[in-house]
């Protein structure tokens, strides 16, 4: 079974959400879907600046088997991406909740947060 | 119900990602496919390849019967132990099937073929033996080990009694040798050195604990695939199949045109082929982000193709593949990523050997 950190809020597209306070949020994709990708080569992430909605493909995770759409779990700007991927893309595998992180979003619409899954939900979107 | 090779304790023992390959329960990796990759290239890794079929010929035809089986010519392997790579085609000159043929004596010779096409290669080869007078026998009683890379034969050399050592002592590349227990062969499906065994079902269990315990890593078909791409080794089903001219899989070498009297099935298909011209199969260089994938368009001087196999190269760090395109390619070509072009290098389908970038 793959770690789903309690604290965090998931899409059922297999991104995490942290809330980093003043409306940032920290996205980065699941253990269950690294593991789902395998080995990552490259990570395409979107411009500091971008103007995201929620569902829009805003990153490729390009891993040894296939090339994977990452979503924006909310709307919003992008204001960081996490350059260390360009480099070292394994991280998402090693480290998918923390320095694998992939890009930051400050939100445009908190309902939209308070929406995406819980834990618990996430576990049971993925066990089906 | 898949159906499992007796190693398949062993995989999960080592915490092997199990996945379906064409009805068995095989390896995908175990925890990191690139590290697996890396360590073949590297030192020594070792592949459960049970899932192979060994498929047993017998009868004073035998030769004969080979000589008109596969496109390349048995009459090449003199001495006994040499293998040789072949086409076994059908007579549009299609690929059935791609194998390895050893000739063990004149009345007794051994394929060894792929398990995704075991059934259709059983039931041609049934039928061509008829008229041959050869006994066809599988013997899925083996089960099979590759153990591949540099340090490869000297770690197995630690698990052989001394007969056996001095059987495989100066052994040349694509020969196989029953020692004891063990037919071992020097072949492979990486472009490193190293041993293909097989042996007993009972015993395989054993062995494996064995070379893990000489430090051979278990190696999962992700890094088998990726090793094969680099080695410019062509994957049944994927880089060519019935529908697939030798000559349009990069297979124009395994062709034995000579003597010209040789009939084997699929000549006349091949001679008019030939004639006429085919697509070739190339290799493809990316060097920017990215991965090249099975079933993407190529564009290239005089028309279009496809790639058969890609992916990244965890040995030259960007992308390769094998793509089948018109002859009239020149040396750039442009490849549809994700509705993009983007440029690429045309080389021939082989880039890494022995550890080493050959592009």
């Amino acid at each position: 079974m793959s770690s789903i950190p309690q604290e965090l809020k998931y899409a059922a597209s297999h991104e995490w959400v942290r809330s980093e306070g003043n409306g940032v949020y920290t996205v980065g994709i699941t253990e269950h879907a690294q593991d789902l990708l395998g080995d990552m080569v490259f990570v395409e992430l979107p411009d500091v600046g971008d103007s995201v909605a929620q569902g829009d493909d805003v990153a490729v995770a390009e891993s040894v088997k296939a090339a994977s759409d990452i979503y924006a779990p909310i709307s919003g700007e992008i204001v960081a991406i996490n350059e260390a991927l360009s480099d070292s893309p394994e991280t998402v595998n090693s480290a998918p909740y923390t320095d694998g992180w992939m890009f930051k979003i400050k939100a445009s619409d908190e309902a939209e947060v308070a929406a995406l899954l819980d834990a618990a939900g996430y576990a049971a979107a993925i066990a089906e | 119900m898949a159906q499992q090779t007796v190693l398949i304790g062993k995989h999960l023992e080592s915490g092997a990602k199990v996945v379906d390959f064409h009805g068995w329960d095989m390896p995908l990796h175990y925890g990191s496919q690139i590290e697996e990759h890396h360590f073949v290239r590297t030192d020594a890794g070792m592949f459960d390849v049970s899932h192979m079929t060994i498929v047993d010929l017998n009868g004073a035809r035998t030769r004969e019967f080979l000589r008109y089986l596969l496109a390349n010519d048995v009459a090449k392997l003199t001495v006994p132990g040499k293998a040789l790579y072949t086409g076994m085609l059908n007579e549009a000159g299609g690929v059935i099937d791609d194998l390895i043929v050893y000739f063990l004596s004149e009345d007794y010779f051994r394929l060894v073929v792929n398990s995704a096409t075991r059934e259709k290669d059983l039931a041609w080869i049934n039928t061509q033996a008829k008229a041959f007078d050869v006994k066809v026998t599988e013997r899925p009683e083996f089960a099979m080990i590759a153990v591949q890379g540099p340090n490869a034969k000297a770690k197995v050399a630690t698990l052989l009694n001394d007969s056996q050592k001095a059987a495989v002592a100066g052994m040349k590349p694509f020969f196989g040798v029953q020692a004891g227990d063990l037919f071992i062969a020097t072949t492979g499906y990486t472009g490193e050195d190293g041993y293909e065994i097989a042996l007993p079902n009972e015993l395989a269990a054993d062995f494996w604990q064995k070379l893990l315990e000489a430090g051979v890593k278990p190696a999962g078909l992700g890094a088998r695939d990726t090793l094969r791409l680099e080695a410019g080794m062509n994957l049944y089903g994927q880089d060519m199949d019935e529908t697939v001219s030798p000559l349009a899989a990069n297979m124009g070498w395994t062709i034995a045109w000579e003597p010209a009297e040789r009939n084997f099935i699929g000549r006349a298909a091949l001679e008019k082929q030939r004639a006429e011209g085919t697509f070739k199969l190339v290799g493809l260089v990316m060097e920017q982000k990215g991965v090249l994938r099975h079933g993407q368009k190529v564009v290239v001087e005089g028309g279009e193709g496809e790639i058969t196999s890609g992916t990244f190269s965890p040995t030259l760090g960007y992308s390769i593949a094998m793509a089948r395109v018109p002859a009239s390619v020149g040396e750039t070509a442009e490849v549809d990523i994700r509705g993009k072009l983007v440029p690429v290098k045309v080389v021939k389908p082989s880039f890494v050997r022995m550890g080493k970038k050959v592009i």
